[in-house]
């Protein structure tokens, strides 16, 4: 690259061209290869008696059912605590925050959960749910941990969305005699629904693949669970289970299909929102 | 010089934000069903003034206000006047068409609904009146389940005022309604705001000299957060008692 | 006045709502010192922070917790994968920013957001069943490597550090590129000597993210690290296995009782302290590219 008096720099400006070009074709391509590696590996394992069947010997014949319910029971868990919450602390931070210590505190606190990292948020769920609440392990503790890796990105997106709601129409609200809340609750959170709902079926994501925050909280329970104090094998960690205790790769190859499949028609379906929604206020 | 009975009256009002004075001893009286203009260069404090007479500048942080602006008798900056109750009797009109993004019909229920109208017959006859007062139920009766932002920008600036004239309001205040809209859309709005002062008390701040001119019975001319004068908007015009009133109306500056 | 009452109480919901983040982070705090705290202050700070023993389980004397090898090991692996990730990321950001055409652009950068997406547990596993029978046919070694983990972090990060570059790129005013072409320089001059420099604070704390995150990340390494809790000797040998921190807190503590507990806790808090201050360092990097462009 510092051959430049060597070679014109026409040449040089094609070569660089040329490795840009090709080191992007390189991303792509670890996408494809790791994609496709999976699928072809595992599609051929993934079948109704697998993905409705319960496992039998450790996991290493039969199905995944069981995961699959643990996964979903987790995620429901941790979203149904995190969206709340997360909305309701995007509102305070965007619309009703003073300019204080406190509030800075608070961004502090969101920006600093974010970064900690998910197996240090399954430490903490061990000691803090699963003992000192008393949950042991159980969809409860799994998916309260699960919350607490989500909830910062939650905040994250919900407050972007919420900014991104014109003043105006805060303005026009307010005109018309509208409280703050009427306001916020009437026309700013209808406008930010799109970019908030992108923003939790990311999370949703995020918490199916999610496997070092719950391998100490959720337990790993092969059998269904019946109620919320149960504990649960996640999908990805059965996979990890199967995968380093040798118990079966093909088993592997297909709970990584499967949950592969999940996070990415979660993805795509995030994205399609965005495309969807997300030029709301773009257009004259 | 006053023949109707005073609206809006604004006694040695001054605004500070942070450590800037916007406005400075502002004395004027708003009569009811007149139209007030309020001229001047950018930056001399006359969106200010006309958000302070329905307290938008609350939104606004480190916003002070001395002096006392009246309406019905009360000073609205005085601790038992409501701010929420007060904006739903003096409505505003916004610089940039800012409808809600949901359909026509709910844009002008907004209001109506938020203080309490839920009966649907009753919501259909005012968002029909409203949008009959503004002119624009001809063009867009057919198709009141839109979305409001499909509308055109001089369709979307008399969809606000439908949506203000929903909450039956006393005052208009409009915030140089016409500065974002092609010269059509616009006459359209002044027509309608002399149709408007029949029934309602109008304040117009603008930089449009002749838009001033057109609509207004009265007109304040502000520079550098003074007011330099005020008087009926004929004798504004024709003969100007301050040089600088004259020299902006002739267009030497701003 | 009941509507003024309202309003307050729902202020106070939000403002409880925007308590917990900060809340669960001061108890991640207590609790982590809590547990690990009397385990450091027993076996004493250099035993614990420099010590090069694991041996929690001893059958004969005294059990030891050091874990120098395992911090050794995190930073080792995280900063292999950011050699191979910073220069081909950059160059992917480049190119996003500067040079693909709108429709290659759209689709590498959801190519890009559905990389993020896949669950490190997967990547792991694919390192476990094709890059650690790889290395070990043709690089040697037992496959379980250094040069694995960095390999799989490194996909982890790419996307991170592709989208920071891209958006600091893209930060960058048009008018400086403008005259640097209105100079004569080529496009790719143009990118070395003007673009990337100025875009240089952002690029900077993306990589920064991407080590804290390679640092804080379980799964991927876990399965391909080979769990070995020693320095490589020799200490360049990247063909070596590890026990990054965080693998060594996910193999151990579904048996581990008393001090052994505590100890994967203390080594909890020494993980989450490296990854604040690197998580800290990222923002103040950030934070004084938008004080100069503002």
């Amino acid at each position: 690259m510092t051959a430049g008096t060597l070679i014109s720099p026409a040449t040089s400006n094609k070569a660089a061209m040329v490795m840009l070009w090709a080191s992007a074709s390189i991303a792509v391509l670890i996408l494809t290869f790791i994609l496709g590696y999976i699928l072809i590996r595992g599609i051929g394992v993934v079948n109704l008696s697998f993905l409705l069947g319960s496992p039998r010997l450790s996991g290493a014949e039969g199905g995944v059912l069981p995961a699959i319910v643990g996964t979903f029971c987790l995620m429901v868990v941790a979203m149904l605590s995190a969206v709340p919450i997360g909305i309701g602390a995007a509102i305070y931070l965007a619309e009703y925050a003073p300019k204080s210590v406190m509030t800075g505190i608070i961004t502090f606190g969101v920006e600093c959960l974010a970064g900690v990292p998910s197996i240090v948020i399954g430490l903490f769920g061990y000691a803090f749910l699963v003992i000192y609440l008393g949950f042991g392990f159980s969809i409860i503790s799994g998916g309260l941990a699960l919350m607490f890796m989500v909830l910062p990105w939650i905040v994250r997106v919900s407050e972007e969305s919420i900014k991104a709601v014109p003043m105006g129409i805060r303005e026009g609200s307010f005109a018309l005699g509208a409280t703050k809340w009427q306001t916020m609750w009437r026309v700013v959170l209808p406008g930010a629904v799109p970019g908030i709902m992108t923003g939790v079926i990311l999370g949703v994501g995020k918490a199916i693949g999610e496997t070092a925050v719950i391998m100490f909280t959720a337990g790993s329970s092969l059998l269904m669970p019946s109620s919320l104090f149960d504990p649960v094998r996640a999908l990805p960690y059965h996979l990890y289970i199967l995968a380093s205790e040798g118990i079966s790769d093909q088993m592997a190859y297909g709970s990584s299909v499967v949950l592969l499949a999940m996070v990415l028609l979660i993805n795509l379906a995030a994205i399609a929102i965005q495309k969807r929604y997300g030029r709301q206020y773009g257009r004259k | 010089m006053v023949e109707n009975k005073i609206e809006v009256e604004s006694r040695g009002l001054n605004l500070w934000y942070g450590d800037m004075q916007a406005l400075k001893d502002i004395t004027i009286t708003m009569p009811e069903n007149k139209v007030t203009a309020i001229i001047g260069p950018s930056g001399c404090g006359k969106s200010t003034f006309i958000r302070c007479i329905n307290r938008m500048n609350d939104l606004i942080k480190d916003c002070r206000v001395t002096g006392e602006l009246l309406f019905e008798g009360r000073n609205v900056y005085d601790k038992s006047v409501d701010a929420v109750l007060l904006r739903k009797k003096i409505g505003m009109v916004f610089q940039k068409p800012n409808p809600f993004p949901m359909s026509i019909y709910d844009n002008i229920a907004y209001g109506p609904r938020l203080h309490g109208t839920r009966n649907k017959e009753e919501l259909d006859r005012i968002v029909e009146d409203a949008l009959k007062s503004s002119a624009l139920w001809h063009e867009i009766h057919d198709k009141l389940d839109r979305s409001a932002l499909d509308l055109s920008g001089g369709q979307q600036q008399r969809l606000c005022i439908a949506r203000t004239l929903a909450v039956k309001p006393k005052v208009i205040l409009f915030d140089e309604p016409c500065s974002a809209l092609d010269p059509i859309s616009t006459a359209k709005i002044e027509d309608l705001i002399g149709n408007l002062k029949r029934d309602y008390t109008i304040v117009i701040v603008t930089h449009n000299m002749q838009q001033a001119a057109r609509v207004s019975d009265y007109t304040a001319f502000f520079l550098l957060g003074e007011l330099v004068e005020f008087g009926k908007t004929k004798q504004i015009f024709e003969m100007p008692e301050k040089k600088s009133t004259e020299d902006y109306i002739t267009g030497r500056f701003g | 006045m009941t509507q003024k009452l309202g309003e307050r109480i729902i202020e106070a919901f939000l403002f409880v709502s925007a308590a917990t983040a900060v809340t669960v982070v001061a108890m991640i705090t207590i609790f982590l010192v809590r547990e690990g705290l009397p385990v450091i202050v027993k076996v004493g700070v250099a035993n614990f922070g420099l010590g090069m023993k694991w041996n929690p389980i001893a059958m004969t004397g005294e059990p030891s917790y050091g874990i120098f090898p395992m911090i050794v090991a995190s930073f080792y692996v995280a900063i292999g994968s950011l050699v191979l990730a910073v220069p081909l990321g950059l160059a992917c950001a480049v190119f996003l920013a500067e040079i693909a055409p709108a429709g290659v652009r759209s689709i590498i950068k959801h190519a890009v957001e559905l990389l993020v997406g896949i669950p490190s547990v997967i990547l792991g596993f694919v390192g476990l069943v094709l890059l650690v029978p790889f290395i070990r046919d043709h690089f040697g070694g037992w496959g379980f490597s250094i040069l694995a983990c960095s390999i799989i972090l490194a996909i982890m990060a790419l996307p991170r550090i592709i989208s920071v570059s891209d958006d600091a790129i893209r930060a960058v005013p048009k008018d400086y590129k403008e005259a640097s072409f209105a100079l004569g320089a080529t496009h790719w001059y143009t990118i070395r000597k003007v673009i990337v420099p100025s875009a240089r604070s952002g690029i900077v704390a993306a990589v920064i993210l991407a080590m804290a995150t390679s640092i804080g990340e379980t799964m991927a390494v876990l399965m391909v690290a080979g769990n070995v809790s020693m320095l490589p000797s020799p200490i360049y040998d990247i063909l070596d296995p590890v026990r990054p921190m965080t693998a060594n807190i996910a193999l151990e503590m579904n048996y581990a009782t008393g001090d052994h507990a505590q100890a994967l806790f203390a080594t909890g808090v020494v993980l989450f302290i490296v990854v604040a201050v690197l998580d800290a360092i990222s923002h103040k990097a950030l934070k004084s590219k938008m004080g100069v462009e503002r």
